[in-house]
């Protein structure tokens, strides 16, 4: 059976390998690179499409009609994605280290109920902070009023200076269960003779968190930081459904998703435009592509040169 | 004198830090839960009484089902509620039947370009489908496809086949090839094989089912572009359409969002341990 002699490919390697191969290959890898293609292209005579070297890109990035749009979306889209960075992975952090702490039971509880809002539609999320933060309903001026800053109540959602960033905080609220469970994993795998070496030396939980845990869970803070940043550079669900497909007030809440949506797809009277849509993705994607490289050839190296 | 020995004294400085701990999680659970709570609370109560006294329970004076009364009647959720967990469970049966049998052909043969077909199906991981939409839209028009349920199903189990087929390719390595070779021996063919290692990874395949089960259920974007008709709408497009047009009637609104949230809750209540375990097993380390 074990002879030299090269054998042909087994035929049941092809039956297992073949259907996901072509589901995966028709559904997902053909409509990455033809979408990518299509950027391309431009719309010639009588329905076909011409060649065109990179004539989109330099339309999206200069003209006076697309450059401004991009810019904006790309520069909300930094925004949104810093917010995520400074304030859901910390709080995700910092409730990992509480989860994580050996001195109280019924962690599990905590942690179950915590992680409820992500595992709900962004669309139902969106609108139930519409209505918590809706004028009209009040529940967010008494929140303020109960701290006793009830004058600064706002219609945030309505109001261009701070649209933003108050979706950004609904999407931290709503994410902050991801980050919370991984850096739990990864701070429950830290093997406990580590912890009590420290401590038997005096160390303070501070200084254990800090100085041990911590540089023993960068791995994780990468994985996280790159969920985070492929997460908010796709997200388009929540943008529509508190602002709609305009991203108002004012384009203010528009993000890379929201404006690769109205081009593509069109809104109100405005036809959808197939090849500039493809050419936003193609932007979408080297962003993207950019982020994950960076995470895999920086930051995932550098840690495994400093781990030999 | 060995780590052992070491126990912590429960002083004061310790119960300040049992109590300052539970105190943060509560308040942060208060936090995660208030919304959704004050929601289903006033789903149940007459307009009148979700704007005079939000944070009251509904009493007898306060009862109200119109919204409901309404969302039965303007919206079709009935059916809604079908094209979802047809969505939902077709997307994730194919799933789990196409992905262990590629994982299976990764883990079990040492085949030429094994490394690279194993690649070729993890670059899905980071990169969103979202991206060849408008590729995606063009094909299931040429396939005929359009606003139909398979359109959705098809495009779920490619987004969903990159993650399970890396995740299940880890456990199927952990399978014993002896009990392959014994198995052999009896005279039992390849595919015989796939059938006795499966239930081997079935803890592993209840994972890869409940992590693509909410984002296939949840999803707005591809019910939006490829399945809008009013007969292949999700719960979650329904949803987002009926909540748009009764944007002003609160008792709709509140209501609607208690139905559609109830769904997802009750998987996420049974499913929870499964979720939580995966995630934190580190099976997408």
């Amino acid at each position: 059976m074990n002879s030299k002699r090269r054998k042909p490919f087994p035929i049941h390697i092809v039956v297992f390998l073949a259907p996901a191969v072509l589901i995966y290959t028709l559904f997902m890898i053909y409509p990455l690179i033809d979408s990518l293609r299509l950027g391309l292209y431009q719309a010639g005579e009588g329905g076909t499409e011409v060649f065109a070297g990179f004539t989109n890109y330099r339309t999206l990035l200069t003209s006076n009609i697309w450059a401004p749009t991009l810019w904006n979306a790309v520069k909300n889209n930094f925004i949104f994605f810093a917010v995520h960075m400074l304030v859901q992975n910390p709080i995700g952090l910092f409730l990992a280290a509480l989860l994580s702490s050996r001195v109280v039971r019924g962690t599990a509880v905590y942690r179950t109920l915590i992680f409820t809002p992500t595992v709900l539609s962004v669309v139902l999320i969106g609108f139930i902070w519409r209505l918590i933060l809706s004028p009209l309903w009040g529940i967010s001026k008494d929140f303020l009023s109960f701290f006793g800053l009830g004058q600064f109540n706002q219609p945030w959602l309505g109001l261009e200076s701070s649209a933003l960033i108050v979706l950004s905080f609904i999407s931290v609220w709503q994410y902050v269960g991801i980050p919370m469970l991984l850096f739990l994993a990864a701070l429950i795998g830290i093997p406990d003779e580590l912890i009590e070496a420290a401590r038997v030396d005096g160390a303070t939980g501070w200084n254990v968190f800090w100085r041990i845990k911590f540089p023993l869970i960068l791995p994780t803070v990468g994985i996280v930081a790159v969920l985070t940043f492929v997460g908010n550079f796709n997200a388009f669900d929540l943008i529509y459904t508190t602002q709609g497909a305009l991203a108002g007030p004012n384009f203010s809440t528009d993000i890379m998703g929201t404006f690769f949506f109205r081009t593509f797809f069109g809104f109100q009277l405005q036809p959808g435009n197939p090849i500039m849509g493809a050419t936003i993705a193609g932007v979408m994607f080297l962003i993207i592509l950019t982020g994950v490289l960076l995470y895999l050839f920086g930051w995932q190296r550098r840690l495994q040169r400093l781990e030999f | 004198m060995t780590a052992s020995h070491y126990r912590p004294r429960k002083g004061l400085g310790h119960w300040g830090q049992v109590l300052g701990t539970h105190a943060a999680l509560l308040i942060y659970t208060a936090f995660a839960l208030f919304p959704v709570l004050l929601v289903v609370l006033n789903s149940f109560k007459s307009r009148r009484a979700i704007f005079r006294s939000p944070y009251a329970l509904p009493n007898r004076e306060t009862w109200d089902l119109i919204g409901y009364q309404k969302v039965l009647d303007g919206a079709n959720f009935g059916l809604y509620f079908r094209n979802s967990l047809i969505v939902t469970v077709g997307a994730l049966l194919i799933i789990l039947l196409v992905s262990s049998m590629a994982s299976h052909a990764l883990a079990a043969y040492n085949f030429r370009g094994n490394t690279l077909m194993g690649l070729y199906l993890a670059i899905g991981i980071m990169i969103p489908i979202r991206l060849g939409t408008v590729s995606i839209l063009r094909l299931t028009v040429a396939l005929n496809l359009v606003d139909t349920l398979w359109a959705l199903i098809l495009v779920y189990v490619a987004q969903g086949i990159p993650l399970a087929v890396f995740i299940l390719t880890q456990f199927m390595r952990q399978v014993p090839g002896d009990l392959k070779d014994a198995a052999r021996i009896d005279g039992a063919s390849e595919y015989r094989i796939y059938t006795l290692v499966l239930p081997l990874v079935r803890p592993a395949l209840g994972t890869v089912a409940v992590f693509n089960m909410i984002p296939i259920w949840n999803d707005l974007w591809f019910p939006l572009v490829l399945a809008s008709s009013e007969k292949s709408k999700t719960v979650i497009l329904g949803a987002q359409v009926f909540l748009g047009q009764y944007v002003n009637d609160w008792n709709a609104v509140l209501a609607s969002l208690t139905l559609a949230m109830i769904p997802i809750i009750a998987l996420y209540i049974i499913f929870s341990r499964q979720l939580i375990r995966g995630l934190t097993s580190g099976a997408v380390k």
